[in-house]
């Protein structure tokens, strides 16, 4: 008898091969998931680097910032402007020749005038000689002053300080390398221009390289010009590396006697007496200055040294008015205060006083003018077509049309409000009625195709019901189905006239893209609305505008987050699922 | 002026409500049964007719008489200043009207002053005249329906009729407005196709509609579009390679893998993704997004324009992922449970499901989302108005900046050019807009259709 050994044979489903291809489709489940959980994060990222980028500029409007000074102020004053000049003039007496004058008055802002001007309206102004009074300061100084141009540095200083003047300027000693920082500085000023020559010197190379491969090829007058300018390649090349190696030299010597500052590299100040000075030359221990604030005659010793990195070139607030708004800052005369200009006062062209309030009254003009046309005449239509309207072509024309219209791009509106109502029907430019109009016309599928589905949601019973009583068709319709449909009619009309709120392109066509301070009164009147401000600012060149559009854009987002908020409640609270 | 006989209509309605059922109310004597309709029903009859007859006239009216004067303006302007060109005229009648309203014009003279000065007549007349008619119309209607009531008036069914004319007509305003759309891009097109032949529109390479408008007419060969249609696709294809994939792979995972908590915390923030406005969305492009494509772009040795196509799509592309995930989203979870089970039945796994049953079963309707995602993000304007070129550059390279359709509408209309001139160029763009959207979906919408048929 032969002996068969039974060995079991492997299984499709428990063998090694099973095992890993059982692995293998487990795994690309598992991707898949991670897919979808890498989409999802990818959009909330999205999601919560926009809400960032707009929260953390517009944070910043919450307070401006006021000067406090003495002023002048005649009982009958009426030329505001002329009373802040003369204030300026007083606070700053030192202020010399032209260009520091213009630096003094740039501190201000005309906003300033504007609100004595206001004050004296309301008959709270108050006046007489030297009288203590807070005065707007200018956008530039409000964003130095938040650091966007970069906080200023403060260094102790090591040693005791020695003053003499010397001619028009100041010479500075120290007892310690006190001004080794701002050495340093020059330094890597020159290291950084000698890189540059040795870039410029690698350049003539090339040139001398590419000119000698071609020379075999050439004869005659134009051998002789080549070989010239290879020449004179070199002979710049040498020239440049020289003025490098030169620098170079500089930079690496101990000490080097004083160095220039320019107005390109980061600006040092010196405190001392009261006063605030502005390094020229540098070496470690001494250095020249020019005094921009004198000092008040306190003669304490104690002196300290700040530094902005940003150069003076590179800044709107020049390195006198960073002297006198620190000289003033040291003395609290500066303060941060609440910021309710923006939402009281209309657009301007000096950010500092520009606000959003006309922008909310035309957008409250335009959507009552977009409410009260699409909300009945939406309604009235899904009406028709849920209840009335016979199944016929006609009835799928307009079906067809509605769903379409609701994919139609919204600046196509935009055209055909400014061809049919601007230049046909002669409504006004840039009025509300005109935007109305138009994104009526654009809200009304939404509110069309939400109200029918809200329509078609209550059930045949209730009309059957209603007509079996002796009801007439419109009785059932109007009485009994409409008032059950009203939450899901009212959710989806919120949500079209969230829509429409947060809508620019069409508005642009119509106009409204216009610069308007004054406040729209009716719907007739010139107006812009919150969204077009929006882009207003964001395309205006004044970086203050940034924070003020950001605001702006934080205003809007919280009036849509209201609609939808009253959306959800409503569809929560009174939609009736049957 | 004419807002106070709004008003004053408004006040003749809800009088002549009261009014009539008031008189209904007399003609049955106390007897309200003997009456057919119940006094509301006469009110409301008598209040439909005012309200038609008044706001009617007024409407009508305005509408007719703005044109009217309009004309009448233009014959206004004196014959002895010679031939003028049609922006001339329309200057002068701006300036004019802007003399008669108190406003700032752009130059005074005779001819101007006389155009005010019609203007002025004109307004006059059509504001008293227009509020003697609106108001003559109204009290009209209701002496002739309140003469109505009587016992055996069927004033219900007389006003239910009025009602169903009212819904048909609130419906038909849908059409209205399509048909608004055609006539006013098309008339322009076809007036801007008189001067210039359609195929260097479609197929020029050079745009630069305004340069040397001002010697006369428009060039033939600077209104080439392509340089705009191809920056679009460049920006729309970058969009869609954000927006697709984002959407698709998010709605997979909220219909088979999201537990009901993840839903719950995952679709309100897709519909708050989807609920910011797209003005927003531009600035954050254009301020966010592109500095910091430019700055890594320069970090690893890239030049990467500040208008670059790659922000604008990019951004776009976040705005139009909600739009794809919630339309995905549906169809997916519209695929019958069936279907499902049987697969699983089988024994596949869940994502052998979803790629071999679930993706198939609801690929017609996911391609629908993405032509719907398309067609928004061809007429998106606002996100590439602020984060897109200007200029016309025919380029595949994501990090030039490109110029697409909507920008240069928006560029022709608010710009500094007489809006006679630059109607041509941008309401043709409007028009090549809207039929490219239109055609995305009608096959969209008809996709969606048929897909829902076979499984009904």
């Amino acid at each position: 008898m032969t002996e068969i050994s039974m060995t079991p044979a492997p299984s499709i489903h428990t063998g090694e091969a099973a095992k890993a291809r059982l692995k293998k489709r487990h795994n690309a489940e598992k991707r898949l998931r991670a897919y979808g959980i890498i989409a999802i994060s990818l959009a909330a990222l999205a999601l919560m680097a926009l809400l960032y980028n707009i929260f953390a500029r517009a944070v910043n409007v919450r307070t401006e910032h006021y000067i406090t000074i003495a002023a002048d102020i005649a009982e009958d004053e009426n030329d505001f402007l002329k009373v802040v000049k003369s204030a300026a003039k007083e606070a700053f007496p030192f202020a010399s020749g032209r260009t520091q004058r213009r630096q003094v008055y740039g501190l201000f802002s005309d906003g300033a005038a504007d609100d004595m001007r206001n004050a004296a309206g309301a008959g709270t102004l108050e006046t007489g000689e030297s009288v203590e009074r807070r005065f707007l300061l200018s956008d530039d100084v409000d964003l130095y002053l938040r650091g966007t141009f970069g906080a200023p540095e403060e260094r102790d200083a090591q040693g005791s300080l020695t003053v003499t003047e010397d001619g028009k300027k100041i010479l500075l000693e120290s007892t310690a390398a006190d001004f080794n920082a701002a050495v340093g500085v020059v330094k890597a000023g020159l290291a950084a221009q000698a890189e540059r020559l040795r870039e410029e010197a690698g350049r003539q190379t090339a040139g001398v390289d590419a000119l000698t491969t071609r020379l075999p090829s050439l004869e005659g007058p134009e051998l002789e010009d080549t070989k010239a300018q290879i020449e004179g390649f070199q002979a710049k090349r040498a020239q440049l590396l020289a003025q490098a190696d030169a620098l170079d030299a500089t930079v690496t010597a101990q000490d080097s006697g004083r160095m220039k500052l320019t107005n390109r590299m980061p600006s040092f100040f010196v405190r001392a007496n009261g006063g605030i000075l502005k390094l020229t030359e540098v070496s470690n221990t001494t250095a020249l200055a020019k005094p921009l604030v004198p000092s008040d005659g306190t003669q304490t010793g104690a002196w300290s040294l700040f530094s902005l990195d940003r150069p003076e070139t590179g800044r709107p607030v020049k390195d006198f008015q960073v002297a006198l708004i620190e000289n003033l800052r040291a003395k609290d005369r500066i303060e941060a205060v609440t910021n309710w200009r923006f939402f009281t006062s209309s657009d301007s062209t000096q950010p500092e006083i520009a606000g959003i309030y006309g922008a909310l009254i035309g957008s409250m003009w335009t959507m009552l003018v977009t409410f009260s046309l699409a909300f009945p005449i939406g309604v009235m239509a899904a009406i028709y077509l849920e209840e009335f309207a016979p199944r016929n072509r006609w009835t799928d024309f307009i079906e067809v049309n509605i769903n379409n219209l609701a994919a139609v791009p919204s600046i196509v509106f935009g055209l055909l409000g400014l061809a049919v109502f601007l230049h046909f029907f002669g409504v006004p430019r840039s009025s509300p009625l005109a935007g109305g109009l138009v994104l009526a016309l654009m809200t009304l599928p939404t509110i069309i195709i939400a109200s029918r589905a809200s329509i078609r949601a209550v059930p045949p019973s209730i009309r059957s019901a209603a007509l079996g009583l002796g009801a007439s068709k419109v009785q059932t319709t109007f009485h009994h189905v409409l008032p059950l449909a009203m939450p899901g009619i009212l959710t989806g009309t919120i949500i079209g006239m969230a829509q429409a709120l947060g809508e620019t392109a069409p508005l642009l066509m119509i106009g409204m893209v216009a610069f308007i301070t004054a406040v729209p009164e009716g719907v007739t009147d010139s107006a812009t609305v919150l969204p077009v401000q929006v882009f207003n600012w964001a395309n205006a060149s004044e970086r203050a505008f940034d924070m003020r559009t950001a605001a702006a854009i934080a205003v809007l987002l919280g009036f849509l987050v209201v609609m939808n908020m009253l959306a959800i409640i409503l569809r929560k609270r009174f939609e009736r699922r049957w | 002026m004419l807002s106070w006989v709004a008003l004053i209509v408004v006040l003749m309605i809800a009088g002549s409500f009261f009014a009539s059922q008031q008189r209904a109310r007399g003609v049955a004597q106390g007897d309200l049964a003997a009456l057919h309709s119940r006094p509301a029903y006469h009110g409301a009859y008598t209040a439909l007719w005012v309200a038609i007859a008044g706001f009617g006239v007024l409407v009508l009216g305005l509408l007719l008489s703005n044109i009217a004067i309009r004309s009448a303006l233009f014959a206004a302007i004196p014959d002895s200043l010679g031939p003028l060109s049609q922006i001339e005229r329309d200057l002068i009648v701006s300036d004019g009207v802007a003399i008669a309203s108190g406003e700032v014009a752009s130059r005074s003279d005779a001819a101007r002053e006389a155009v005010g000065a019609r203007y002025g007549t004109l307004m006059m007349v059509r504001n008293v005249g227009l509020a003697l008619l609106t108001l003559g119309a109204a009290a009209f209607a209701y002496m002739r329906s309140s003469a109505q009531i009587s016992l055996p008036f069927r004033a219900r069914n007389r006003t239910e009729k009025i009602v169903q004319v009212l819904l048909m007509v609130s419906a038909a305003i849908a059409i209205l407005t399509t048909i608004g759309i055609v006539a006013s891009l098309l008339g322009q097109t076809l007036a801007f196709f008189s001067d210039i032949p359609i195929t260097k529109f479609l197929f020029g390479t050079l745009w630069s509609p305004l340069s040397g408008v001002h010697s006369g007419s428009m060039d033939p060969d600077k209104v080439g579009a392509i340089p705009l249609f191809a920056g679009t696709l460049l920006i729309t294809f970058i969009a869609m390679l954000v927006a697709v994939p984002v959407g698709l792979f998010a709605a997979i995972f909220l219909s088979d893998f999201a537990s009901q908590r993840a839903r719950s915390i995952i679709k309100p923030m897709l519909e708050i993704l989807a609920g910011i406005p797209t003005v927003v969305y531009g600035f954050f492009a254009a301020i966010t997004v592109a500095p910091f494509l430019r700055d890594t772009g320069a970090a690893v040795g890239l030049t990467i324009s500040s208008e670059s196509a790659l922000a604008a799509g990019i951004v776009m592309g976040i705005m139009i992922i909600p739009f794809i995930s919630s339309l995905s989203d549906d169809v997916i979870n519209a695929v019958p449970q069936s279907l499902r089970d049987g697969s699983y039945g089988l024994g596949a796994t869940k994502a052998e499901t979803i790629r071999k049953v679930i993706l198939p079963a609801a690929l017609p309707g996911i391609v629908s989302a993405v032509l719907l995602g398309v067609s928004r993000a061809i007429g998106e304007t606002m996100i590439v108005v602020m984060a897109a070129g200007q200029g016309a550059n025919l380029t595949a390279n994501p990090f030039e900046a490109v110029t697409t359709v909507t920008v240069q509408i928006v560029a022709l209309i608010t710009g500094d050019t007489e809006a006679a001139t630059a109607a041509g160029p941008a309401f043709t763009l409007g028009f090549t807009l809207f039929c490219v959207t239109l055609i995305f979906n009608v096959i969209a919408l008809r996709l969606v259709r048929k897909y829902q048929e076979s499984y009904d």
